[in-house]
């Protein structure tokens, strides 16, 4: 809520006129009884046609300035609820990028999606709908109850009762209904789970003949809709009735109590037509205001959730501004090195201690779930290791400047991430300034040269949402170029090319190998072929570094090296 | 709307024609009821003309009739919302149904062709929103239609130049209305676009943040993204703000009407034709009298809605559905017996994918499929299982053309085992039975230990009983595969179609799956989609699959010495780099 108060601040103006604006519009109709009431009392009986028609311009007026009112409010309040919406979006997104990948994983993608889309979106809503009626409603509600008092208050207090028992009826009738609409949204949830099962498993359902028991399971929960459905629709039907009952006993009462006042010369029959008017009002904002109510209840739930997000801050910090070292001919070293993603969660890595030399070659194997990318995400701090240090060019990695890390640091990630534009300015990512002789050198490292050369726009060859007009192959590929164009002294593949087929994985290996200068390359696989001819292996198993050292050695002292390479290859030369 | 729709609709309605018919009668009676109590009360007023002269009984006899009215009008209501209740839901609940029933009759071509969020969201969204706009129709365009020509009538009983005023002015609300809406739809859609936009580029600057990070491009995403939000604040702050002059718009007209009203009635009770209770009713009628006709815009539009999506929902009923099997499907005796007699198929008639393709699979041989990723290997299996019939060629099936065979039962002479794995939501017990709903619980845990599931079952908190959901998101993919073979294990065809596992499963586990497959696949026709090196070679025949197509066929060291595609693959996979 608090930051919805930072945005109310600046659009202070804008959220003082608008509520300001829609109240006077209100007056206008409150008032529109009176005139009735006037015309009726004093123009009809004496045949005064001047009054008549004095009134009848003063409601012309009157309309007229209702809907210059009405407009210049509906202007304020949608510039100020856009204007915070536009703002909260800046400002989470910024947000989101300072927060460290831990939390981040620990919130998830989709969710932060969510939170910058639709959840703005109904704070949006919610703000613009409370700006316009949320003063405006009750405002008419008691403005009809005084003005009935001013008329009369003894028939003042009819007006009291209904509305406290309207009231009590509305916003009951709400009460127990939203928890039955939300189950009906559980149902519907369900309905959705069991489409997407049956579609998902279209193949084995029909490979096992079971089409008859899924459509059966279908129609239970199909059935529990349903009927959900029909009962909440049944106590919601209530409100109309009942409401309308109210009214008219309201009526009823008034012009009963009201014929005896009249009889007895306090009251003239216009009044009584004001009061009747008066109470038809007030159901009519009621309602507004329930709707109201529900709507600011999901804006008020979006709001507390986008101020989650911006409450969460990174549990990382950069403080230091080293920005490399050149004497040092030690490219990575880990000391004792643990990460345990979560407080609650097993270590996803423990004790690791190696040490790379610059230019090496090292390759990361183990099974799923191993750590293997975990060790390699802690080289360029997207983590911070949870005990033990890590150095990079022999300095203490928190000590890095954040910029100048990842100048020196590439990584192409396991998911191939392109974005829209273009190949050129996908590539650009890794250096604003490269020249085209340099992007053609990195593709023609990643083995992406030959399949860009034929596209028919080269480099300018546009790049969908996501690389979605490329094949895997091709993305992968493009990751790795991008990494390539940049400056970087260390480059990691983090099992970045597993859509690559053997051929090209291969002749990948051996351009980076070519490549001139001394980088130093990671590379995680699962596969032995990959990485069997790295300067030096490192075998992770359940987050615990089991082997590290060359192939042969690996072969003869490591257990779990042999046991993948076996399931790889060996097996089947011996067989 | 086309017709057709419509009467389609009718006939999802006739069913329940007596609910309609109750709702319709209901609808007439709440709004009679609501009509009359403006009269009331204008009678009411005209037995109080001033001090000493009121007429009680008058009025005492009027309450008395408002309040019957009312309680009459009340319960109509209850028992109309009742009513519309029970047929919108109804028909969407058998709209569901027939979407479900449809999706499981549909052919695999339509299912592979359109993704699934998209036929979800006809299940859901479109049977939503039909049902909103059926709801409306039912319960906003009777009782308004029934109010309007009440309120005509009524007023021009009354006075016949304030009803022609009225009845003239209040289409101005209903123009003023579409006029505004007409121009906020133009920038609605520019918002939707700009809006489409905005989400796409959160997704990936959020989806891909760690690249962002990684080349410290934060503040140039975030440039690009407030270029955008900028530009949707722009079309946001249009769309909501021509979109609201609507209300207000109409309320001035209604005023404007409301004022010509007092004006005419006014005058007209000066000159005594009609009395003060008349106008008083007069003036209900017309603040009330614009209702009707906003409601009805809105639920003509409703409406609309409701029709295009019942349009949506129809259309995929209407898809052809698979061919049906043969009245008299043939049934030969099982044996394992597969012959592929030059067979062309292609999913885009433009794009020939498997053309002449023959081969023959004797009882118990193994049949391995070798290509680099996405080379179509599926393609087969599609075809093997008759999850697509061929374009020309036929299948042989233990000696019967496939296609004479009832699917059921041509289905069930395969056990199938996909990397995919999927599994039902329930408990473990019933994804093991899956393949036999029937089988017994030694049959069950018989067939775990021989897929090697046992021990990983046993080891759940709640064994057998645990319940699977979300397509076992719980389990590793490991355990979803063992759980798979274990299904395939209970039923054990004659036949088996089995995909390596890849890169994704540690190598333990991946023991346990190839120790599993090779016990199923002892005397039985397997068709395996081939990762490693020993299946391939003891294959008794290697398909070698590019682009879809089969490139090369024959054993092992054959293959090797024609020095083609395979030899490359074998090379660069096992050879040093």
């Amino acid at each position: 809520m608090r930051y919805l108060l930072e945005y109310f601040k600046k659009y202070k103006l804008e959220s003082i006129l608008a509520p300001l604006f829609k109240m006077l519009e209100a007056t206008f109709d409150l008032l529109v009884p009176i005139v009735v009431a006037h015309v009726i009392d004093h123009g009809i009986p004496d045949g005064n046609t001047r009054i008549i028609v004095i009134d009848f311009i003063l409601l012309l007026a009157m309309a007229l300035l209702g809907l210059g009112c009405s407009f210049t409010a509906q202007y304020f309040a949608a510039k100020a609820a856009i204007g915070t919406a536009t703002g909260l979006r800046h400002q989470l997104l910024a947000h989101i990028g300072t927060l460290d990948f831990s939390t981040m994983d620990a919130i998830g993608t989709s969710t932060l999606v969510t939170r910058m889309t639709s959840d703005i979106n109904q704070v949006q809503n919610g703000l613009n709908m409370f700006l316009r009626l949320f003063l405006r409603s009750p405002f008419i509600v008691f403005g009809a109850m005084i003005m009935a008092f001013t008329i009369d208050s003894r028939l003042a207090l009819i007006f009291v009762v209904a509305i406290v028992v309207l009231f009590a009826i509305v916003f009951g009738i709400m009460a127990i209904t939203s928890p039955m609409y939300k189950r009906v949204q559980r149902n519907l949830d369900g309905v959705t789970g069991q489409t997407l099962e049956n579609l998902n498993g279209v193949r084995v359902i029909r490979a096992f003949g079971r089409e008859g028991d899924q459509q059966r399971q279908f129609s239970e929960i199909n059935g529990r809709l349903l009927f959900s459905q029909l009962k909440v629709g049944r106590v919601a039907a209530l409100m109309n009735p009942f409401t309308y009952v109210v009214v008219n006993m309201g009526i009823i009462a008034i012009l009963w109590m009201g014929s005896r006042r009249v009889d007895g010369g306090v009251l003239l029959s216009g009044d009584i037509v004001a009061l009747v008017n008066y109470i038809s009002q007030i159901l009519v904002e009621l309602v507004k205001l329930a709707n109201l109510v529900v709507l600011l209840g999901r804006a008020i739930a979006s709001m507390g959730r986008v101020g989650q997000v911006l409450d969460t801050r990174s549990a990382m910090e950069f403080s230091g501004n080293t920005s490399g070292d050149d004497s040092s001919s030690e490219a990575v070293r880990f000391d004792h090195v643990g990460l345990r993603y979560s407080s609650s969660g097993d270590e996803a890595l423990s004790d690791i201690s190696f040490r790379v030399e610059r230019g090496q070659t090292i390759g990361v194997i183990g099974g799923t779930g191993s750590g293997k990318s975990s060790l390699v995400n802690l080289i360029p701090r997207f983590y911070d290791a949870t005990s033990g240090r890590v150095y990079l060019m022999g300095r203490p990695i928190g000590e890095w400047d954040p910029a100048a890390l990842r100048d020196n640091v590439a990584v192409v990630p396991q998911k191939a991430q392109l974005f829209t534009g273009t190949i050129r300015s996908n590539l650009l990512w890794g250096d604003e300034s490269a020249d085209d002789e340099r992007l053609w050198s990195a593709l023609e490292t990643a083995q992406a040269a030959d399949f860009v050369r034929q596209k028919p726009e080269g480099l300018d060859e546009p790049v969908s949402q996501g690389g979605r007009n490329l094949s895997g192959g091709q993305k992968q590929r493009l990751t790795i170029a991008r990494a390539l164009v940049s400056h970087a002294k260390i480059l990691i593949l983090d099992d970045s090319s597993s859509a690559l087929d053997y051929a090209t994985d291969a002749a990948l290996r051996r351009a980076l190998k070519e490549l001139p200068g001394d980088l130093t390359v990671f590379i995680v696989s699962q596969r032995t072929s990959s990485i069997q001819h790295a300067d030096m292996i490192l075998v992770l198993d359940d987050g615990k570094l089991v082997g590290a050292g060359g192939h042969q050695e690996l072969l003869e002292t490591c257990p779990v090296y042999k046991e993948i390479y076996d399931s790889q290859f060996k097996k089947e030369v011996s067989a | 709307m086309k017709k057709p729709t419509v009467r389609r609709i009718l006939e999802l309605i006739s069913p329940y024609r007596l609910l309609a018919a109750a709702s319709i009668f209901c609808a007439l009676i709440s709004s009679a009821a609501q009509l009359a109590i403006p009269i009331l009360c204008g009678y009411a007023i005209d037995a109080m003309i001033g001090e000493g002269q009121v007429f009680t009984g008058t009025v005492l006899r009027m309450a008395v009739i408002i309040a019957a009215v009312t309680a009459a009008a009340a319960v109509a209501q209850q028992v109309l919302a009742v009513c519309n209740n029970k047929l919108t839901y109804r028909i969407c609940r058998d709209m569901r149904e027939s979407v479900s029933g449809k999706i499981h009759r549909l052919p695999l071509s339509y299912l592979d062709g359109h993704q699934s969020g998209d036929l979800v969201s006809r299940m859901v969204a479109d049977v939503d929103t039909f049902a909103d706009g059926l709801l409306m129709g039912f319960t906003q365009l009777f009782t308004g239609v029934i109010s309007i020509l009440g309120t005509i009538i009524i007023m021009l009983w009354l006075n016949g130049l304030i009803a022609l005023a009225v009845v003239l002015l209040t289409p101005l609300s209903i123009f003023t209305a579409r006029f505004i809406a007409t121009r906020a739809h133009k920038y609605f859609v520019e918002q939707a676009d700009v809006r489409g936009e905005e989400t796409a580029l959160v997704n990936e600057a959020i989806g891909g943040q760690r690249v962002v990070r990684a080349f410290g491009h934060e503040e140039r995403t975030l440039e690009e993204f407030d270029k955008v939000n900028e530009e949707l604040g722009k079309a946001s702050l249009k769309a909501t703000f021509f979109s609201s002059l609507t209300n207000p718009s109409t309320r001035m007209v209604n005023n404007i009407v409301y004022a010509a009203v007092i004006l005419i009635g006014a005058l007209s009770a000066v000159s005594g034709s009609i009395t003060v209770g008349q106008l008083s009713s007069l003036l209900s009628y017309a603040s009330q009298y614009a209702k009707p006709f906003n409601e009805i815009s809105g639920v003509v539009t409703e409406l609309q809605n409701a029709v295009a999506c019942a349009e949506r929902i129809f259309e995929l009923l209407d898809q052809k559905e698979e061919t049906p099997d043969r009245a008299d499907p043939v049934s030969p005796a099982p044996e394992g017996r597969v012959e592929l007699h030059d067979v062309y198929f292609s999913y885009d008639k433009e794009r020939p994918l498997i053309e002449h393709l023959s081969l023959k699979a004797q009882p118990g041989q193994r049949i391995a499929i070798v290509g680099p990723t996405g080379c179509g290997k599926t393609t087969l299996i599609n075809l093997l299982m008759r999850f697509y019939d061929p374009d020309r060629g036929e299948i042989f099936v233990d000696g019967a053309d496939s296609r004479d065979m009832a699917r059921h039962d041509l289905r069930g002479r395969y056990g199938m085992v996909l990397q995919d794995t999927w599994l039902c939501t329930g408990t473990i017990r019933e994804n093991i039975a899956y393949g036999k709903p029937d089988a017994s619980e030694e049959e069950i845990v018989a067939a775990a230990k021989a897929a090697h599931a046992h021990s990983f079952i046993r080891r759940l908190p709640e064994g057998y009983d645990t319940v699977i959901r979300e397509n076992g998101a719980d389990l590793s993919a490991g355990q979803r595969q063992l759980l798979c073979i274990a299904r395939v294990m209970l039923c054990l065809p004659p036949m088996l179609i089995l995909d390596e596992a890849t890169s994704s499963i540690d190598t333990r586990t991946e023991a346990r799956i190839q120790a599993a497959f090779a016990r199923m696949m002892e005397g039985r026709t397997s068709f395996i989609v081939a990762h490693r090196l020993s299946t391939i070679r003891e294959a008794d025949l290697i398909l070698v699959m590019k682009d879809g197509k089969i490139v090369e066929q024959g054993r092992h060291q054959e293959l090797l010495e024609n020095g083609g595609l395979y030899a490359t693959l074998y090379n660069s996979q096992f050879a040093p780099a």
